[in-house]
């Protein structure tokens, strides 16, 4: 099995169109919206749930307010700010500690370091996953939590479950769809990948942060090809471009012109290729010509040293 | 006043919006401060093209366990919640890039073996641009978590009158670390399906750190009518609308500011100012 993995650096450069655009070109793999903060491939393959599941990322610290002495050694230990000296008082003190969840970063010393027990900690939900049926195919997608946490988690989940629908229906792609920047969960994307596909736009802040990804990339030992969108922007940018990848080992395979239709395709629920006989599906229609062949070489997706740790 | 300009979705114009206003609030006499918090991928730099000052290693605290005074007890392993520091037989490990820097595992072992280094993960560049004062964190490549270095930015923030802090996208841990604290969230949309449900899920991240925040709506004429009709049902204020330009496009491609480029860009942005200092969006 393998899996190929769009991905972009900056946020905004077109990976969710071209992930749509592939799913209807491929008709084989299993599709995963590994952009849990803020995944929108569903807004184009309407997917049916047919299984839900509770993310448990990781858990949370509570105050119960009745067995607080108020002696502050949470508050001193806590290093993420997240004790507030507001909680509601009881029959011994006035006042009592409170824990703001939003900044609680689940580290569980408060709990461990409390006198009086005071403290629950324990896992809690933090978003949900789901594996879906679209026309064209199974696709794996989540939501997280209004500001959870553990994106990069839920993104090593949904990368393992399609992973295991891929082998039960015997579909030998998994397509990810990408989150932008270099942290965990792009990190927790790429990992174990065979193949990222890049997405980058010819500017000058598409530039420097293809650069960033691309570094990242190697780093990984995940070998990559670029696709620039919106080519036609600026053509010099565009060049650079693809010259910066040809230094990171890393193919160009495609230019996509700007056509006003992508933006049309998505307004209509359609991926472009499905949309438009226009510039920009002819050009995505060549970029899978070249990635589907270079896929055989790859090696074959695995699970990642990543998932590895999360898991133990 | 420190406002945040945010977006769920990338790509929408958080960086035009956010380099355009430090600039021409600036021009306009004021104090003002731009802090890029977009750790990941940070691009104010391109436009505002700052003299840097000063450059600082952004450090954080990680394990460095003594051998010699171990006993494998594993009591550090346990209380590590996010398997950065494992006891495996006789040896007592350390995964620095997952490390969350809470402390739990000095605090916790017996022997008084754990003692916290820093560990670098990123730079934090301070300068000025004009009038503009200036400051970015820069992530390391390969590090995983980046909230750290966008406390390292805003901490070092100069005190200004105006302070915009520029956010990455998304909706999740980086965006909350960068918006927390904040008088006002500017939402950057893009009148299209995936901006609209974006912009959605950015404006219950918003709600649930119970901050005020605004709508500008970019490139406002190349999708639907959904946003506008988002904004007006939840009377949510739509601070500007720009509409799509090829000359900003084609400026913002070069790296170039769209309020010195581009005729009539800074009256836009003028116009937003005036909104935000006569309170409509406070």
């Amino acid at each position: 099995m393998r899996e190929l993995v769009v991905t972009s650096g900056k946020g905004g450069t077109g990976k969710t169109s071209v992930v749509a655009s592939l799913a209807a070109l491929a008709r084989r793999a299993v599709l995963a919206d590994c952009d849990v903060d803020a995944a929108d491939l569903h807004l184009v393959l309407e997917p049916q749930i047919v299984r839900r599941e509770n993310f448990v990322g990781g858990s949370k610290a509570r105050i119960k307010p009745g067995h607080c002495t108020a002696c502050g050694k949470c508050e001193e230990l806590c290093r993420f700010e997240a004790i507030h000296y507001d909680g509601p008082g009881n029959g011994r003190v006035g006042k009592t500690f409170r824990i703001d969840t939003l900044a609680c970063e689940g580290c569980g010393v408060c709990a461990h370091f409390c006198a009086e027990d005071a403290i629950e900690f324990g896992p809690v939900v933090c978003g949900q996953w789901f594996v879906s049926e679209t026309r064209f195919g199974p696709m794996v997608h989540a939501k997280l939590g209004v500001a959870a946490e553990n994106s990069g988690k839920l993104v090593t989940q949904i990368h393992r479950v399609a992973q295991q629908v891929a082998v039960e229906r015997d579909r030998s792609l998994v397509i990810c769809d990408g989150s932008p920047g270099i942290g965990c969960p792009v990190i927790a994307s790429l990992t174990g990948a065979s193949l990222a596909l890049f997405v980058a736009e010819p500017t000058a802040s598409g530039l420097h942060d293809f650069r960033r990804v691309a570094e990242l990339s190697v780093q990984l030992g995940v070998p990559g090809v670029l696709v620039v969108n919106k080519a036609d922007l600026n053509a010099q940018v565009t060049e650079q471009l693809e010259q910066e990848a040809r230094r990171c080992g890393i193919a160009a395979v495609g230019r996509v012109p700007y056509d006003p239709e992508v933006t049309r395709a998505q307004i209509a629920r359609q991926s472009v290729v499905e949309a438009s006989r226009g510039p920009a599906a002819k050009a995505i229609r060549a970029v899978w010509a070249e990635v589907e062949p270079r896929l055989e070489s790859t090696s074959p997706a695995s699970a990642g040293g990543l998932l590895q740790l999360v898991n133990r | 006043m420190r406002i945040a300009v945010a977006s769920g979705k990338g790509g929408t114009g958080k960086t035009t919006v956010a380099t355009n206003l430090a600039w021409v609030a600036a021009a306009g006499g004021r104090d003002v401060a731009y802090l890029d918090c977009d750790v990941e991928e940070p691009n104010g730099h391109i436009f505002l093209k700052p003299a840097i000052a000063e450059e600082r290693v952004i450090e954080r605290l990680i394990p460095e366990v003594d051998p010699d005074r171990c006993t494998h007890c594993g009591q550090c392993g346990q209380i590590c919640q996010y398997s950065a520091i494992v006891c495996i037989g006789r040896q007592t490990l350390v995964y620095p890039e997952l490390c969350h820097a809470c402390g739990g595992c000095t605090l916790v072992c017996p022997a008084g073996a754990i003692r916290e280094v820093p560990r670098p993960i990123g730079l934090l560049r301070l300068g000025t641009s004009g009038a503009v004062r200036f400051g970015e964190g820069v992530l390391n490549v390969g590090e995983h978590i980046s909230p750290p270095g966008i406390r390292a930015v805003k901490q070092a923030a100069p005190a200004a009158d105006l302070i915009i802090l520029d956010a990455p996208p998304g909706t999740s841990c980086p965006v909350v670390e960068s918006v927390r604290g904040c008088d006002l969230v500017i939402l950057v949309a893009e009148p299209t399906p995936f901006g609209l449900y974006d912009l959605k899920l950015a404006c219950e991240m918003v709600r649930a750190l119970r901050l005020p925040f605004a709508v500008v709506i970019n490139r406002c004429d190349i999708g639907d009518e959904e946003v506008r009709r988002y904004c007006a049902r939840n009377r949510i204020e739509v601070l500007a609308e720009i509409p799509d330009d090829r000359a900003v496009a084609e400026a913002y491609s070069q790296g170039e500011l769209a309020s010195l480029a581009v005729p009539g860009f800074g009256d836009r942005v003028r116009g937003v100012l005036e909104k935000l200092f006569s309170g409509v969006a406070a």
